[in-house]
C-alpha cells in the first residue's frame, strides 16, 4: 500500500491535524478572533467524524492504523463529544474572562489522539494515541493557571499519567520480546500459536494497569476525584466522556483482537478491576458532598459496568459495553452541563447543599437533573438502565452470573446516592441567595440529552445496537 | 379492539400533556386558579381512563383462555412491544383506573404545595401501573415495574409526613434490592429462551434445577412488593408517611403487583420451583397472618394498624395462590381485588379524620360517633370488610384462600384460619377506640361529618365492597377460563 492510500484511510486525522495547525495559526495572528477558532474547531471536528463515519475500511502503515467499523463507530461518538466540549466550554470561559485561543485547539488535539487510539493496530500507534490525547488533557485540567486547585488537578493527573505510561510502556515492551512483534494481528497468532504464556501474559497484565488508569478503573483511580473536582467543569466533562471511550475501544481492540487467544486468563484480571471499580464507587460515592466528586466516583463505578460488559469478551460483550459507554457519556454530558449552567450569586453550584431546593427555584434544570441522577441509577425506561441492562446481559450469557449479581446489587448501594441528588433537589428547602440566570448553551445542551435519556432512547436503540454490533464484529469478537 | 390496551395505558399521559401545558401558558400569578383546572383536568383524564377499561372489561372474551387486544411490534434485538391481558390481568387494570379518580377526588383539598406536580406523579403512576397488568413482554414488563418506583419515590418524599425523606428511601431501596435480582433472572431467561414474550417464556420449559434459582430471583422482588414476612418493614414506614391518596395507591394497587407477578411467572414459568418452595410459602404466609395481626394490634398509629393488617390479608393472598388449585387462585385474586377496595376506603377513612385534626394517634380521638354519625357508618362498613364479615367482599377472598389452601395443607388452613379472629380482635378494638364511646377529647368538639366531596369518593367502593360481597360470580366469570388453564398448565408440569 503506497503512501497515498495510507493517507486516504487516515483522513480523519490527517485532516484535524492539519486543522489543529492552521486554527494555531490562526489564533495567533488573530488574537481576539477566539470565538471563530473554537467555531471552526467545533466544525473541523464535526467534518472529521463524518469522514470517519464515511470512510473506507482498511489497514494502513503496515498494520499501525486500523479503519474499520469499530474505529468509525467510536470516532463519530468522540469528535462529536469533543465538539460538545468545545461549544461548552468556550462559553464557560468566556463567562469567566478566561477565554482563550489555545482550548479549542488543545481539545482538537486531543480528539486526534483518541482517533489515533480508537484506530490502533499495533502498540506503538497505542502509545502514540495515548501520550498525544493525555499531554493535551493534562494542559486542559490546568488551564485555570490563576486557579491552585486548577494547577494542582493539572500537576496531579501529569505526574500519575506519566507513571502509568511507564506502566504501559513496560508491558508493550514485554509483549514485544515474547511475542515478537508489535502488530496487533502477528501478536494474535503467537497468542494462538501457544506463546499465550509468561512474559506475554506478565506483559499483556502490565498494559492493561496502564489502560485501567486511562479509564479511571479501581485501583488506578486514585487521581480521578482530584482531578474532576479541580479541573474547570467543560474540562471534566471532556474528561469524562470522549477518552474513556477511546480507551474502551483500544482496550477491546487489545483483549479481543490480540489477546483474543487468552481470554480465560485476561478475563480473571478485567473481571477483578471490574469488580473492585464498582465497589469502590458505590461506596466511595456515598460519603461526597461535593458534585463533581461524586460523578467522579459515579465514573468509577460506571467504568466498572463497561468493563462487566467487555469481559464476556465475545460479540455481545464488545457490543453492549460500547452501547453502554454512548449511553454513559449522554448522560454525563448532560449532567455536568446542567452542573456548568447553574450559577448563585454568581458562584458555581458544586455541592449537594448548593443546589438543595433547586426544584422551586429552576425547575427546568431540576427535572433535567433528576432524569439524569434516575438514569445514573439504572431506573427504566432511562438510558443509563438500557446501558446495564445490555452489560449484564451479556455479562449473563457468558455464564459470569456471580459478577452479575455483584454488580446489580452494588448498584443498590450506588442508588442511595443518586437518591440523595433528587432528594436535596425536591425535597429540601433552597439556601439564601439568588440563581442566577442561566447561559443558553449549556442550558440547552443540558435539556436535550437530558430529554434524549428519557423516551427517545428506547427507540434509539435498536440502531444503536446495531452498528455496536458491526463494530464489534470488526473487531474480530464471535 | 387492537390499540384500546395502549390507549387505556397512555391516556393518563395525555392528562400530563394537558398540565404541562397549562402550566407553561397558563396565568402564573392566578396559581389557583391553574391549580383548580389542572385537578380537572387530571379528573378528567383518569375518568376517561376508567371508562375505557370498563370498555375493555365488557368487551373482553371471558370463555378464552389465552391473551386478548393483543398488540405485537417489534423493538429493538429480542425485546417487543408487546400488550395482552387475559382473566387474571384485566380485573387490575379496571381496579386501578376505578381507583385513581378517587385518589384525585380524595386529595382535592388536602394537598396544598406543588398541586400541579402532584397530579403529574399521580397520571404518570397511573399509566406505569397500567402496563405492568397490560405488558406481555416481560423488558417491558420490567420498565413499567420498575419505573413505578419513581413517582411513588417523589410522593412519599414531597407531599409526606414527618419521616417522609426516611420513608421515601426505605420504599425505594428495598424495592430495587429485589428488583435487580429479578431483572438478573429476566436477563438470562432472555439469553436462555432467545426471546422476551412472556407466553412464549410462559411455554417454555426451564430446567428444573434451574427453576430454583429463578424462581429465587422472582420471589425476592414479588415477596418485597407483596410484602411478605419479614421483608415487610418497609410498608409500615411508607404507608404513615404517604399522604393518603399515596397510601390508597400504594395499598389498593401496588401491593397488588407482587400477587400478580406470582400468578403471571412464578407459577406458569417455573412450576417445578413453585411447587417445591410451596411449603416455604405457606411457612411464611401463616407467620405473616398471626404475626403481623398480633402486630397490628399494639399499634398507637391509625395507618400504621391498618398497613400491618394489610400485611396480613396479603399473607392469605400467597397462600391461595400457591395452593395451586382453581379455588385458591380465585380466592387469591379476588381478596386482592376486594383488598384493594377495602384498604384503599381504609386509608381514605383515616384521611378523613387526619385532614380535620392533623394527628394520626388512636388515643387522640374516642366517641367520633356523637359528632361523625356518617362517618361512623362508612367506616363501620370497611371495618367489616376488612374483618371479613358475609356480605362483604372481604368475606369471599378469605374464605375461598382457606378452603383453597386446605387442599392443600391442613395446617396451614388451621392457623391461617386464627388470623380472622385475630383481624377481628384488632380491627373492632380500633373501631371501638376511635369512633365509640364518650368524646372527651375537647378539640374534637367541632370536627365536623363528611362532607359531600367525601361522600362521593366513598359511594363507589360502598358499591363495589357490598356488590361483590353478595355476586362474587361477576368476578368469577371473568377470571375462570384463565384461572383454569393456568391451574391445569400448573399441574400438567409438576405430573399432578
Amino acid at each position: 500500500m503506497n503512501l497515498s492510500a495510507a493517507l486516504q484511510l487516515a483522513t480523519p486525522e490527517a485532516f484535524l491535524a492539519i486543522a489543529a495547525l492552521v486554527l494555531l495559526m490562526i489564533g495567533a495572528y488573530a488574537k481576539k478572533a477566539v470565538t471563530l477558532v473554537s467555531g471552526l474547531s467545533g466544525a473541523a471536528l464535526l467534518i472529521a467524524a463524518v469522514l470517519a463515519a464515511d470512510g473506507a475500511v482498511g489497514m494502513a502503515f503496515n498494520g499501525a492504523y486500523i479503519a474499520d467499523n469499530a474505529a468509525a463507530f467510536s470516532k463519530v461518538f468522540i469528535y462529536g463529544f469533543s465538539a460538545i466540549a468545545i461549544l461548552l466550554g468556550d462559553g464557560w470561559l468566556k463567562r469567566i474572562d478566561k477565554q482563550q485561543f489555545e482550548f479549542p485547539i488543545l481539545i482538537v488535539i486531543a480528539a486526534m489522539g483518541m482517533g489515533m487510539m480508537a484506530s490502533a493496530g499495533d502498540l506503538i500507534s497505542l502509545y502514540i494515541g495515548i501520550e498525544l490525547h493525555s499531554l493535551a488533557l493534562y494542559v486542559l485540567a490546568a488551564f485555570r493557571r490563576d486557579d491552585a486547585r486548577s494547577s494542582e488537578a493539572g500537576l496531579k493527573y501529569f505526574v500519575l499519567g506519566a507513571l502509568s505510561s511507564g506502566l504501559l510502556l513496560y508491558g508493550a515492551s514485554l509483549i514485544y520480546g515474547f511475542a515478537g512483534s508489535v502488530r496487533f494481528d502477528v501478536i494474535a497468532q503467537a497468542v494462538h500459536a501457544g506463546a499465550g504464556t509468561g512474559g506475554v501474559l506478565f506483559g499483556l497484565v502490565f498494559l492493561l494497569c496502564g489502560l485501567a488508569f486511562k479509564v479511571s478503573a479501581a485501583p488506578f483511580h486514585m487521581w480521578t476525584p482530584d482531578v474532576y473536582e479541580g479541573a474547570p467543569t467543560p474540562v471534566v466533562m471532556f474528561i469524562t466522556t470522549a477518552p474513556k471511550l477511546a480507551a474502551m475501544t483500544l482496550t477491546a481492540r487489545v483483549l479481543v483482537d490480540a489477546f483474543g487467544g487468552a481470554i480465560d486468563q485476561w478475563r480473571q484480571v478485567v473481571l477483578a478491576i471490574a469488580m473492585i471499580s464498582v465497589a469502590v464507587g458505590a461506596f466511595a460515592g456515598l460519603v461526597q458532598k461535593n458534585l463533581k466528586r461524586l460523578i467522579a466516583y459515579s465514573s468509577i463505578a460506571n467504568i466498572g459496568y463497561a468493563l462487566i460488559g467487555l469481559s464476556a469478551g465475545n460479540q455481545q460483550g464488545v457490543s453492549s459495553m460500547l452501547v453502554f459507554m454512548v449511553l454513559y457519556m449522554i448522560d454525563v454530558t448532560a449532567f455536568l452541563s446542567c452542573l456548568m449552567a447553574l450559577k448563585r450569586d454568581g458562584k458555581p453550584m458544586e455541592t449537594l447543599a448548593d443546589i438543595s431546593g433547586l426544584f422551586r427555584v429552576r425547575p427546568g434544570m431540576a427535572l433535567a437533573l433528576t432524569v439524569l441522577s434516575f438514569s445514573f441509577l439504572g431506573l427504566p425506561p432511562f438510558s443509563g438502565f438500557w446501558g446495564k441492562f445490555f452489560v449484564f446481559q451479556a455479562a449473563l450469557a457468558a455464564g459470569e452470573w456471580p459478577i452479575a449479581i455483584a454488580g446489580l446489587v452494588l448498584s443498590v448501594v450506588a442508588a442511595f446516592f443518586y437518591l440523595r441528588i433528587v432528594k436535596v433537589i425536591w425535597f429540601d428547602a433552597p439556601p439564601e441567595g439568588v440563581a442566577d440566570k442561566e447561559p443558553l448553551d449549556a442550558k440547552i445542551v443540558g435539556g436535550a440529552l437530558a430529554l434524549f435519556s428519557t423516551l427517545p432512547v428506547v427507540l434509539a436503540l435498536g440502531g444503536l445496537q446495531t452498528i455496536a454490533t458491526a463494530a464489534a464484529v470488526a473487531m474480530g469478537a464471535h | 379492539m387492537t390499540g384500546i390496551l395502549s390507549l387505556t395505558t397512555f391516556l393518563p399521559l395525555l392528562g400530563v400533556a394537558g398540565i404541562l401545558a397549562l402550566r407553561l401558558l397558563g396565568n402564573a400569578k392566578d396559581q389557583a386558579k391553574v391549580e383548580n383546572s389542572a385537578k380537572w383536568i387530571a379528573l378528567a383524564a383518569t375518568l376517561a381512563t376508567f371508562a375505557l377499561s370498563c370498555v375493555l372489561t365488557f368487551q373482553f372474551d371471558r370463555t378464552a383462555t389465552g391473551f386478548q387486544f393483543v398488540e405485537d411490534i417489534p423493538w429493538f434485538a429480542g425485546a417487543g412491544y408487546r400488550m395482552g391481558v387475559d382473566g387474571i390481568s384485566v380485573l387490575f387494570v379496571l381496579l386501578t383506573a376505578f381507583l385513581l379518580p378517587i385518589c384525585i377526588v380524595a386529595s382535592w383539598k388536602s394537598i396544598e404545595k406543588r398541586v400541579l406536580e402532584y397530579l403529574i406523579a399521580f397520571l404518570i403512576l397511573e399509566t406505569l401501573v397500567i402496563g405492568v397488568f397490560t405488558s406481555l413482554d416481560i423488558v417491558l414488563f420490567y420498565l413499567f415495574f420498575e419505573g413505578g418506583l419513581l413517582p411513588m419515590y417523589l410522593i412519599i418524599g414531597i407531599w409526606g409526613g414527618a419521616r417522609r425523606v426516611y420513608a421515601a428511601f426505605k420504599f425505594f431501596l428495598y424495592t430495587l434490592l429485589g428488583s435487580v435480582l429479578m431483572l438478573a433472572a429476566i436477563l438470562w431467561m432472555i439469553s436462555t429462551a432467545h426471546t422476551s414474550s412472556i407466553p412464549a417464556l410462559m411455554a417454555f420449559k426451564f430446567d428444573p434445577a434451574v427453576q430454583t434459582w429463578l424462581w429465587l430471583a422472582f420471589f425476592a422482588s414479588f415477596a418485597v412488593k407483596m410484602p411478605m414476612w419479614p421483608v415487610h418493614t418497609w410498608l409500615p414506614d411508607a404507608h404513615v408517611e404517604a399522604p393518603t391518596a399515596g397510601s390508597v395507591i400504594l395499598a389498593g394497587i401496588l401491593l397488588k403487583l407482587g400477587g400478580y407477578g406470582f400468578l403471571r411467572f412464578c407459577l406458569p414459568m417455573f412450576p417445578n420451583a413453585s411447587w417445591q418452595f410451596t411449603p416455604l410459602v405457606f411457612a411464611l404466609s401463616v407467620i405473616a397472618v398471626i404475626y403481623t395481626s398480633l402486630v397490628a394490634f399494639r399499634q398507637t398509629d391509625i395507618k400504621k394498624l391498618i398497613a400491618y393488617s394489610s400485611v396480613a390479608h396479603m399473607g392469605f393472598v400467597t397462600m391461595g395462590i400457591f395452593a395451586g388449585n382453581p379455588t385458591g387462585v380465585q380466592g387469591a385474586i379476588y381478596q386482592m381485588l376486594s383488598h384493594g377496595l377495602i384498604s384503599g376506603a381504609l386509608f381514605l377513612c383515616v384521611g378523613v379524620v387526619y385532614d380535620r385534626m392533623h394527628t394520626r394517634e388512636i388515643a387522640f380521638y374516642g366517641g367520633l360517633v356523637n359528632r361523625m354519625p356518617w362517618y361512623a357508618a362508612v367506616f363501620l362498613l370497611f371495618t367489616m370488610g376488612n374483618v371479613g364479615l358475609p356480605g362483604t367482599s372481604g368475606f369471599v377472598g378469605e374464605i375461598l384462600t382457606m378452603t383453597g389452601t386446605y387442599g392443600a395443607s391442613t395446617w396451614a388452613a388451621l392457623f391461617a384460619a386464627t388470623g380472622v379472629i385475630l383481624s377481628a380482635v384488632y380491627a373492632l378494638s380500633l373501631y371501638r377506640r376511635v369512633v365509640f364511646g364518650e368524646l372527651t377529647n375537647p378539640k374534637l368538639g367541632g370536627i365536623g361529618d363528611l362532607e359531600a366531596r367525601e361522600v362521593w369518593i366513598f359511594v363507589p367502593l360502598i358499591l363495589g365492597t357490598l356488590l361483590f360481597g353478595v355476586q362474587p360470580g361477576l368476578i368469577f366469570n371473568v377470571t375462570q377460563a384463565s384461572v383454569d388453564h393456568l391451574v391445569s398448565a400448573y399441574h400438567a408440569a409438576i405430573g399432578g
